[in-house]
């Protein structure tokens, strides 16, 4: 946010602050210890909003549930800022001083009258006041979100309407106050801190701006490119152009995790070189050309992660990898050495310290050594007198302001590409269950009595298909169509339908998912998409033991 | 649970005879400790609300009546405790020896030690009563207790549960200290799938209705086991391997690391022997986990063990 990609808050400050909105977010399943901490707040009174289109676990313990729509975040989140501009409830002190372009914005969301997104978000124009009234005069509040905000055709408008909000109340930049992304791997944040993204460096440095990218070159002794690399929905895009016909994929999984798998395998199987370098042989790894075994770095190796609170913590090895698996690092290093560049054998220590040396406005102060005595440390920690920073952009509230002001975007309702109609008249929402992780590969490892891969609908959808608990069904998109047991599920209404993203075999929702991309992100739809369900008669389909699922 | 405010302020008082200093709003078992006194405690941990149902680490404080359980007293200024006195060592020696004349106390950490040191001797109540059938305890009925026959020490012996592929539970072992029901509850965890049912001798931890784990709101995160004193609940791994007399503690160590899923960064410390992990724990005093995992932290590392497959080792 405003510069720097991490969660403004720490997960301590949940615990003591006045008010959390949930926002497409359910840590109750995704991230169950920071819903630990939500929970020690609405212990202590803390009122809690859970915007989901699903009552979720989460939304279960809310004061309020704000059952939106889906895709219609930017609708709510806009009438929640007229409601707020309209009635004075702005922190004009902070509007004036910390930010920019206010009068674009009122002007913008002048016509999101509640009513309006009433009709828009279904939800009443009473509870989007009341909701508006207690976030902008709460001592202090937070707003968190996940993949609900950011798996959508928009979701950079999306986290920007969010941001939005909080600017106009102050609530960032202060104990107990900010904006908090959870984030849903457990180095994803590291990972982008590192500079593994197509358009920076580490540290949130721009590999464009000169400065910089003679001081990169200057101390890795090479030139680098001047321009940006791709993001994956760019690469997929590139291989389609026939301008990608190479790629090295490192612990991902993109054959089963991207949307619109048909499409997916189709040009990940046209490469000329597929190299795919993984602990397991995964359903991109079957498409390989080379197989790298790594070892698991979290137990079979040595280095760091960042968490959502932006606390790098040091992984261990505690088990000797199996086979041939190699460590990460030791890999790389020798692909390196075999193209021609010797980096010797690099320890994660070393690559850490250059890390500190490239990047100390972030980790200088981030020694090995005060990582294992301080239980991990926040960033930015520019030196070793440093404690770490515990919530992010106190500069907006000092006189005179510290840095630049932060702006307010305007950003416009633009509903998902694919909506509900007579063909496909259900919208799928897709999400994760609190027993498995991603696309499966990892837990189905372990005997989760609670694993139910299905399609849960709602029990008025259950009775008008004339289906029952258990009960298979084929769920059909424009893209592909998967059979899966039904769940009743009490917390979705009418319309609405939902699956896990972590099924395998015949319950991959990604056949199912649309590839529509936001152009500023390239994070595709996954969480809207219209389908069609039709029941199966019993012994139609060969009961392969997909799915199944308790009670 | 640790309620200390940090005021800055401090509370004097003596133990043993010995001035001791410690931070406003520390226990009394704050300050014996601060002395290095060792209290043997049960039912207390420093994450969890105290409840003082155990009573072993009762403490005579000058001018009260009865003996004091030192883990929730707060210690105030001028205070003289005492925990070593002949009423203190009586008190303990009946709480310990009582509970190891009815509850498998084997697998319990230092307790053995405790019962040597009390002189406990829980034979002397008669002969060992035979054990429970299968949920004979789950249905007891309130004030409906009768004592053994043939002079028998009564006994909460019973077939282990076992009824998932994740952890059991052992309640033969189970002193009712209550630590793992505060664990799920209104502590940490938050889902109240189990809770104390019946009453004097006939209480035991129960799921609602005593159904088996896999239909009550069990969510598997293992924040009980983690609470728990004496192993009644257990990783079915560790106990495969006590079963199967192949724990070994010489040959295990336990490695820091973080958990390999979502982006909340809780600490695991793995517990490992011969290259596989048995164990998976969390450090109590963290900021992140205060000692609490999910199902995935706790139980989901088997993929590192058999990840040619990608499938559970049981298919």
């Amino acid at each position: 946010m405003f510069g720097a990609g991490g969660g403004t808050t720490s997960y301590r400050e949940l615990e003591e602050t006045d008010v959390i909105f949930l926002w497409g977010a359910n840590p109750r399943e995704a991230h169950p210890i920071i819903y630990h901490h939500v929970l020690k707040a609405v212990r202590r009174g803390a009122r809690l909003y859970a915007v989901d289109p699903r009552r979720t676990s989460s939304a279960r313990w809310a004061d309020v549930w704000m059952g939106l729509n889906v895709g219609t975040d930017i609708a709510l989140a806009n009438a929640m800022a007229h409601v707020i501009v309209r009635e004075g409830l702005e922190h004009r002190e902070f509007v004036a001083n910390a930010t920019t372009g206010f009068d674009a914005y009122r002007a913008a969301v002048e016509r999101y009258t509640p009513e309006y997104a009433e009709r828009v978000t279904g939800v009443p124009a009473d509870v989007i006041r009341e909701a508006a009234r207690t976030y902008a005069r709460a001592p202090r509040a937070v707003i968190c979100w996940t993949l609900g905000i950011t798996e959508h055709h928009n979701a950079v408008d999306n986290v920007l309407a969010l941001i939005n909000l909080s600017l106009i109340t102050g609530h960032v930049g202060r104990y107990g106050s900010g904006l908090s992304p959870f984030r849903g791997q457990n180095n994803v944040q590291g990972g982008g801190d590192m500079g593994a993204l197509p358009n920076k460096l580490v540290g949130f440095q721009d590999p464009l701006d000169p400065v910089v990218k003679a001081r990169f070159e200057k101390a890795w002794g090479v030139k680098l490119p001047d321009k940006n690399g791709w993001n994956i929905t760019g690469m997929f895009e590139a291989m389609e152009r026939g301008e990608l016909r190479g790629l090295y994929v490192i612990g991902e999984n993109p054959a089963q995790s991207e949307a619109d798998q048909h499409r997916t395998r189709k040009l990940l199987g046209a490469l000329e070189h597929l190299v795919v370098q993984d602990i397991f042989l995964t359903e991109t790894a079957k498409l390989a050309d080379v197989v790298l075994p790594a070892a698991a770095s979290w137990a079979e190796g040595e280095g760091t992660v960042t968490n959502s609170e932006r606390r790098v913590q040091r992984v261990r090895a505690a088990l000797q990898p199996p086979g041939q698996a190699r460590d990460e690092l030791w890999i790389v290093a020798q692909i390196a050495r075999r193209l021609g560049a010797d980096w010797g054998t690099p320890t994660a220590e070393s690559v850490w310290n250059e890390v500190r040396k490239m990047a100390p406005h972030m980790f200088g102060g981030m020694s090995y050594r005060r990582l294992e005595e301080l239980g991990g440390i926040q960033w930015p920690c520019p030196d070793e007198r440093h404690p770490g920073t515990q919530f992010l952009h106190a500069r907006l509230w000092e006189t005179p302001r510290g840095g630049p002001a932060a702006p307010l975007s305007v950003v416009e309702h633009d509903p998902p590409v694919e909506l509900p109609d007579a063909e496909y008249p259900f919208q799928l929402t897709t999400g994760r269950r609190l027993d498995s992780y991603n696309t499966g590969v990892q837990t189905e490892g372990y005997a989760s009595p609670l694993r139910r891969d299905m399609l849960e609908v709602s029990p008025e959808d259950a009775a008008r298909l004339g289906v029952a608990e258990g009960d298979r069904v084929r769920v059909a998109s424009r893209r592909g169509s998967v059979v899966a047991p039904v769940h009743v599920e009490e917390g979705l209404r009418p319309g609405l339908v939902f699956m896990p993203i972590h099924g395998q075999e015949d319950l991959r929702v990604n056949l199912l998912t649309i590839d529509a991309t936001d152009p500023k992100s390239g994070t595709a739809e996954f969480k809207a998409c219209a389908v069609r369900i039709e029941p199966v008669a019993a012994g139609a389909v060969a009961a392969a033991g997909a799915g199944g699922g308790r009670r | 649970m640790t309620v200390a405010i940090e005021t800055g302020k401090t509370v004097a008082l003596t133990v043993d005879g010995a001035a001791v200093t410690v931070p406003e709003g520390s226990t009394v078992l704050d300050a014996c400790r601060a002395a290095g006194r060792d209290i043997p405690t049960l039912c207390f941990l420093e994450t969890l609300h105290p409840v003082n149902v155990c009573r072993v680490c009762v403490v005579e404080v000058e001018g009260s009546r009865v003996l004091v359980p030192s883990c929730s007293r707060a210690a105030a200024p001028g205070m003289k405790v005492r925990t070593d006195t002949p009423r203190v060592r009586h008190s303990r020696k009946m709480v310990l020896e009582f509970l190891a004349s009815s509850v498998d106390l084997s697998t319990a950490p230092r307790v053995a030690e405790w019962l040597a040191e009390y002189g406990c001797r829980p034979e002397r109540y008669g002969p060992e009563a035979s054990a429970a059938e299968a949920d004979e305890r789950d249905r007891a009925v309130a004030g409906h207790h009768a004592a053994p026959g043939d002079g028998a020490r009564a006994t909460v012996a019973q077939p282990v549960k076992v009824d998932n592929d994740l952890y059991v539970r052992d309640y033969g072992k189970c002193i009712l200290c209550y630590k793992c029901v505060e664990a799920c509850g209104a502590d940490h965890q938050n889902t109240f799938a189990i809770a104390v049912a019946g009453r004097g001798f006939g209480a035991r931890i129960s799921t609602e209705l005593a159904v088996p784990l896999p239909d009550s709101a069990c969510v598997y995160c293992g924040n009980c086991i983690a609470v728990c004193p004496t192993g009644a609940l257990m990783f079915k791994t560790e106990r495969d391997r006590r079963d199967a007399g192949t724990w070994d503690e010489s040959r295990q160590h336990v490695t820091q690391t973080i958990c390999p899923y979502c982006g909340v960064g809780c600490t695991l410390e793995l517990r490992v022997q011969d290259n596989e992990i048995v164990r998976v724990t969390s450090p109590l005093d963290h900021s992140i986990s205060h000692g609490n995992l999910c199902i995935k932290g706790r139980f989901g590392w088997r993929f590192v063990e058999n990840r040619a497959a990608g499938r559970h080792a049981d298919d």
